[in-house]
């Protein structure tokens, strides 16, 4: 059986990226292994029987690679800044989350129907809006995204400028006074003698 | 004084917005067609395979379109909700099948109700990803002229329900 990564509840099995499938083929005997003895024959047959059909098993599952690679290279490329909202810090192109799986085949036939980059993301922009991009466009409910760091190293800046000044007038300052000098001496003899 | 007084400022500051992003929710991701016409679609019927939904149909009347599916396991949290809502009348709701398969899904109707008036089979997702759904359950709220005015991310529940849907739905009933 297989398990939608999409499932709302099902998230954590985001991170193992190997969470989707649940149950694994030898699951499909545990009948047979809870009685005692005499069907380790049969059971060993089996397991063989199911290593000689993995490869095909395998084979079924895989992502569908299209047939020209210039046609991944692109789809690739594309959906590297592209964020797969089921696991929303993986790239559509890194994620095995199904709905990455989904997006990914949309891409790959709109490119084989020559459609330009731009126009993709823009269709998925259309209907995931700005978050499907990792790179936010520049507009108005983003400028303090884009400018925010730089305000802050900027104020950090004239931060220390002032600081920096009033530090060294401090610094800049005669430690004592010539009457606090004079005091100093003073007590340093009264010591000595 | 200013001293202590501008470090505290901003650590309130720092506070205050950590509060408000403690409370949001990162999955909850605003849907740009909220205010567009919904996707166009003409999409097999579950119980009647030979019969079609179409988006069309619905035209001059309010709807929720509810994604669901049997593997879904928030789809049973809300689907009492749904039964509940189907038998007072007060809209209808159609289900959009998502990513499923046919027995599993007559199945599951079976066993929880079905308070469809129809439900739409996508078994590949691309109706899906028109609608720009990310995960299910999820449900808009279609107005007269085929406008969606509402998503619902996750499951519909009565809160969800009393506070936004219904008074949205009376609104747009009019």
């Amino acid at each position: 059986m297989r398990l939608k990564l999409l499932s709302r509840s099902s998230l954590a099995a985001c991170d193992s990226g190997k969470g989707s499938y649940i149950g694994n083929p030898g699951g499909a005997f545990e009948g047979l292994r809870t009685n005692e003895g005499g069907f380790a024959l049969l059971k060993t047959a089996l397991l063989l029987c199911l290593l000689l059909l993995a490869p095909f098993a395998g084979a079924k599952e895989a992502v569908p690679v299209a047939e020209d690679p210039e046609v991944e290279k692109r789809m690739v490329a594309l959906s590297e800044d592209l964020r797969c909202l089921v696991c929303q810090n993986e790239t559509i192109a890194a994620s095995r989350a199904d709905f990455a799986n989904d997006l990914r085949r949309e891409i790959r036939e709109q490119i084989q129907a020559n459609k330009s980059d731009k126009e993709i993301v823009d269709f998925l922009v259309a209907r995931y809006g700005d978050f499907v991009l990792y790179r936010p466009p520049m507009k108005g409910t983003t400028a303090f995204l884009w400018f925010g760091p730089f305000i802050f190293l900027l104020a950090g800046a004239v931060f220390l400028v002032f600081y920096l000044k009033r530090r060294r007038k401090h610094i800049e300052e005669p430690a004592l006074s010539e009457q606090q000098l004079k005091q100093a001496e003073a007590l340093l003899k009264e010591g000595k003698g | 004084m200013m001293r202590f007084l501008l470090p505290l400022v901003v650590f309130v500051v720092l506070v205050g917005f950590l509060l408000v992003g403690l409370g949001l929710n990162p999955r909850q991701v605003p849907s740009p067609l909220v205010g567009k016409p919904a996707p166009e679609f003409q999409l097999q019927q579950l119980h009647e395979s030979e019969k079609t939904l179409t988006s069309k149909e619905n035209l001059g009347k309010v709807w929720l379109l509810n994604v669901w599916a049997s593997w879904c396991v928030s789809c049973r949290e809300e689907h009492p909700v749904l039964v509940e809502l189907a038998k007072s009348g007060i809209v209808p709701v159609y289900g959009l099948n998502y990513k499923d398969q046919r027995e599993d899904a007559l199945r599951w109707l079976q066993q929880f109700g079905d308070p469809y008036t129809a439900s739409a089979v996508d078994p590949e997702g691309r109706t899906g990803i028109e609608f720009g759904v990310y995960g299910v359950p999820e449900t808009y709220v279609i107005d007269k002229n085929g406008v969606i005015r509402y998503k619902q991310i996750g499951p519909v529940t009565v809160e969800a329900l009393q506070n936004k849907i219904l008074p949205l739905v009376r609104e747009l009933q009019g």
